[in-house]
């Protein structure tokens, strides 16, 4: 029965990774469309839409910071695996989901916002600001999802 | 298609809608003395074949040509723009049928870019193979054939071929999944009916004269409009003040060019949402539209320089531009 324990916490870590992994890869895909189009007209607005089509990036790195933490906390990097029962296995589970499921949600949702931003350089480089603005608010709740899948999983004991 | 798969193509019509002309180029233009000023000026703009040839309609071709040239290279899907060249496709049938059954030849008189070639329709014609067009063309096809030889009435054969188009854009738009085709294909068959209403009404045609020429759709009804073509200008005008095309009756108390202006601008607006949409097809649409509308502007502008208009009253002719 322990080492279902050690099964539901590596699934935790595994969730937060490849859910919030997966919302950057389809938002840095779909932002990345948009600049290659833009580039493809005009290559001297190449700096600043990179810069926008790495704002869903963020989401991935989330996911991986909470990996990482649930890794540490049930010995798997330091080589000493610490006895985790189905309870406590169940709570790490839990404690990754919000990450791994903002982190999709978000980092979709973000690209999408991106790709908008990116038509707005298009049209007024000028206004590189306010372009980013738009997207950067998408992120609150990656941040906030990110925040408390970081304390429910430290506050863990195991 | 789904919306995201036009992302990269949204992002590079948006790029190059900075090219497109503003309402203070147009100005500029207007402000040029001569033609050859207002060539110069497109030229600088990248206009034409870069050769530096200053022929307006080969430049004005060129253009054209370039919009699609960056359509096709851009849509992941052509077939919704089918759409966009019926008029040329029908414009070709009528031009086929008048010359096979008139054994007239006309020169430079059909349209090329278009999925069937003047060459290919009087082909067509001249065997009688209707079942070879598409959609209801053949229908149309066949009876203003047998109309134009039986009648020898070149303005009936006209009406039946007109009036297939604008049922065949109306039933595309009633296809179509992308809104801005439906929205396209209404605007286009309500404008039509609502000038042929206008120009029925200048001619005093009779009522099932129009019937006959309206097609059918949401936001116009045939029988009132023409019931009130009938009854004279101010019964139009009183119709559509009803109706979503209201500013149309404005325009018809200004002149005859502001109203053909505004069928025009009419189409101008309901793509203008397309500017702040960034995915799905709508923008690349808005942009063929976009640039059929500008290339219309700078061939009214160039063609007044070419007769001495003042400039008044080209600027009463030119059109809203979609930047």
């Amino acid at each position: 029965m322990s080492q279902l324990g050690i099964v539901y916490a590596l699934m935790g870590a595994a969730v937060a990774v490849f859910l919030a992994g997966a919302g950057s890869a389809l938002g840095v895909g779909i932002a990345g469309q948009a600049a290659s189009g833009v580039v493809s007209e005009d290559p001297s607005k190449f700096a600043k839409v990179l810069i926008l089509q790495l704002l869903p990036g963020t989401q991935g790195l989330y996911g991986l910071i909470i990996g990482f933490v649930t890794l540490s906390k049930i010995g798997l990097l330091g080589g000493g695996v610490v006895d985790v029962s189905v309870q406590t296995g169940l709570l790490i589970l839990a404690a990754c989901l919000p990450i791994g499921i903002v982190g999709l949600i978000s980092g979709t949702s973000q690209g999408k916002t991106a790709a908008s931003a990116i038509g707005i350089i298009a049209k007024k480089p000028d206004q590189f600001g306010k372009a980013m603005l738009f997207p950067a608010m998408v992120e609150t709740y990656a941040i906030l999802a990110l925040l408390i899948s970081f304390l429910a999983v430290s506050a863990i004991q195991v | 298609m789904k919306d995201l798969d036009y992302t990269y193509a949204v992002a590079r019509v948006r790029a190059l809608e900075n090219s497109l002309f503003s309402d203070s180029e147009i100005e500029r233009l207007l402000a040029c003395t001569e033609e050859e000023q207002c060539l110069q000026l497109l030229s600088e703009k990248g206009w034409g074949d870069g050769t530096g040839s200053m022929d307006i309609s080969d430049m004005l071709k060129r253009e054209e040509e370039k919009t699609w040239e960056v359509i096709r290279e851009l849509a992941p899907d052509m077939s919704v723009f089918d759409v966009l060249s019926y008029p040329k496709l029908y414009h070709n049938l009528k031009a086929a049928v008048k010359q096979v059954c008139t054994e007239v030849e006309g020169e430079s008189i059909f349209y090329e870019d278009c999925s069937i070639t003047g060459e290919e329709m009087l082909q067509i014609v001249r065997n009688k193979e209707w079942g070879q067009l598409p959609g209801n063309m053949g229908e149309a096809a066949a009876e203003a054939y047998d109309t134009l030889l039986h009648t020898r009435d070149g303005q009936l054969c006209d009406v039946i071929v007109d009036k297939a188009a604008l049922d065949a854009i109306y039933e595309a738009g009633k296809r179509s999944k992308a809104e801005i085709i439906r929205n396209y294909a209404e605007s286009t068959v309500a404008i039509a009916d609502i000038k042929i209403a206008v120009r029925s009404q200048k001619t005093a045609k009779s009522i099932d004269f129009m019937k006959r020429a309206m097609a059918q759709c949401e936001t116009i009804s045939v029988e009132q409009l023409s019931k009130a073509a009938a009854a004279g200008m101010d019964a139009i005008r009183d119709y559509l003040l009803g109706t979503a095309y209201a500013e149309g009756a404005a325009a018809l108390q200004e002149s005859s060019s502001a109203f053909e202006r505004w069928c025009d601008n009419r189409m101008m607006e309901t793509i203008r949402p397309q500017k702040y949409n960034s995915f799905s097809v709508g923008p690349l649409v808005a942009y063929v539209l976009a640039r059929e509308s500008e290339i219309k502007t700078v061939r009214i502008i160039l063609t007044g320089k070419q007769n001495g208009f003042s400039e008044e009253s080209i600027r009463e002719r030119i059109r809203e531009m979609y930047v």
